[in-house]
């Protein structure tokens, strides 16, 4: 049974972590979640990179937020990549099953998939 | 929309949009009427802006001159024979009492109705994506209700824990699943 005791637990280990994922300079994963979006599909998609970010030990580093209409419905889910510094990337017609090589090789690795950019789309 | 969670997720977007503090997302199911409401407390609207609410032409988005959100979740309630009743109290007009309550009604006998889905994936997308806003789920059915209110969570995590946070976000998902388990 879970219960709110088990909320405290996560509290107790989580506290002296939390500093540490405050700060700038970190990337930021943003899904757009309007309309179009969702129809699209981009629920599971974002909860792909919420759960993915976590297991890979990212979540010092990366940001994993939510926007409205990007503009591009057509290619939705969209999903883009902002790093300071470097050029905004635009994954788009994104699925969860696309997630895991974005996270591994972009996220993890500083190389963006090129092949789910918007430029290859 | 290919389940009403996702309607749900997007109608509860322009609860987030409107700055609201508390969204109230209540579905309940009595013989075979399924129905929801999203509550907040955000700036509201004026009765103009309501009227024009189905109006799939009307939008307040800036990228496109189409809003589909309440025109889609329209056509889902209507099409099984339910309706959807939109009521606002704009901020402008009485601040105290300011906010906007959708309510849908759907029938499930209906070869039209769609089906809830995720609507655990709906609510965890919900909380990690509104991280200063507070969420008071209910679903209820003839065998119980299952529950989820953030501010009961923000209250045992304290302020330095976001409820976005992975592990916190984990914990909603496990706890709404193991108790709508036990309602549907």
């Amino acid at each position: 049974m879970k219960s709110l005791a088990e909320l405290a637990a996560i509290r107790e280990k989580m506290k002296n972590t939390v500093n540490l994922r405050e700060g700038d300079g970190k990337m930021r994963v943003v899904v757009g979640m309007a309309t179009c979006g969702i129809a699209a599909g981009a629920r599971p998609v974002l909860n792909a990179f919420v759960d993915q970010v976590a297991s890979a030990d990212l979540t010092d580093k990366v940001n994993v937020t939510q926007t409205g209409c990007i503009g591009i419905c057509e290619y939705e889910p969209v999903v883009e990549v902002f790093e300071a510094g470097k050029e905004k990337v635009t994954y788009v017609k994104m699925t969860a099953d696309k997630v895991a090589k974005v996270v591994e090789q972009h996220l993890k690795g500083g190389k963006p998939v090129a092949e789910y950019t918007i430029g290859n789309n | 929309m290919k389940e009403l969670s996702l309607n749900i997720l997007d109608i509860a977007q322009n609860s987030i949009k409107a700055k609201a503090s508390l969204i109230g997302i209540h579905i309940k199911e009595e013989g075979d009427i399924l129905s929801f409401e999203i509550v907040d407390d955000g700036c509201g609207m004026d009765q103009a802006t309501v009227d024009r609410l189905v109006d799939p032409f009307y939008t307040t988005r800036t990228t496109r001159k189409v809003g589909l959100g309440i025109p889609f979740l329209k056509m889902a309630a209507e099409q099984t024979g339910g309706y959807v009743r939109v009521d606002s109290v704009s901020e402008k007009i009485d601040p105290q009492n300011k906010g906007t309550r959708v309510y849908a009604e759907f029938h499930k006998s209906s070869i039209d109705f769609t089906p809830m889905g995720d609507i655990v994936s709906t609510m965890v997308s919900l909380i990690q994506g509104a991280d200063g806003m507070d969420f008071d789920f209910t679903y209820q059915t003839e065998r119980g209700v299952c529950a989820l209110s953030t501010m009961d969570m923000r209250e045992v995590l304290g302020e330095e824990i976001p409820l976005s946070s992975p592990e916190v976000l984990v914990w909603a998902r496990e706890t709404m699943e193991e108790s709508l388990s036990e309602i549907l």
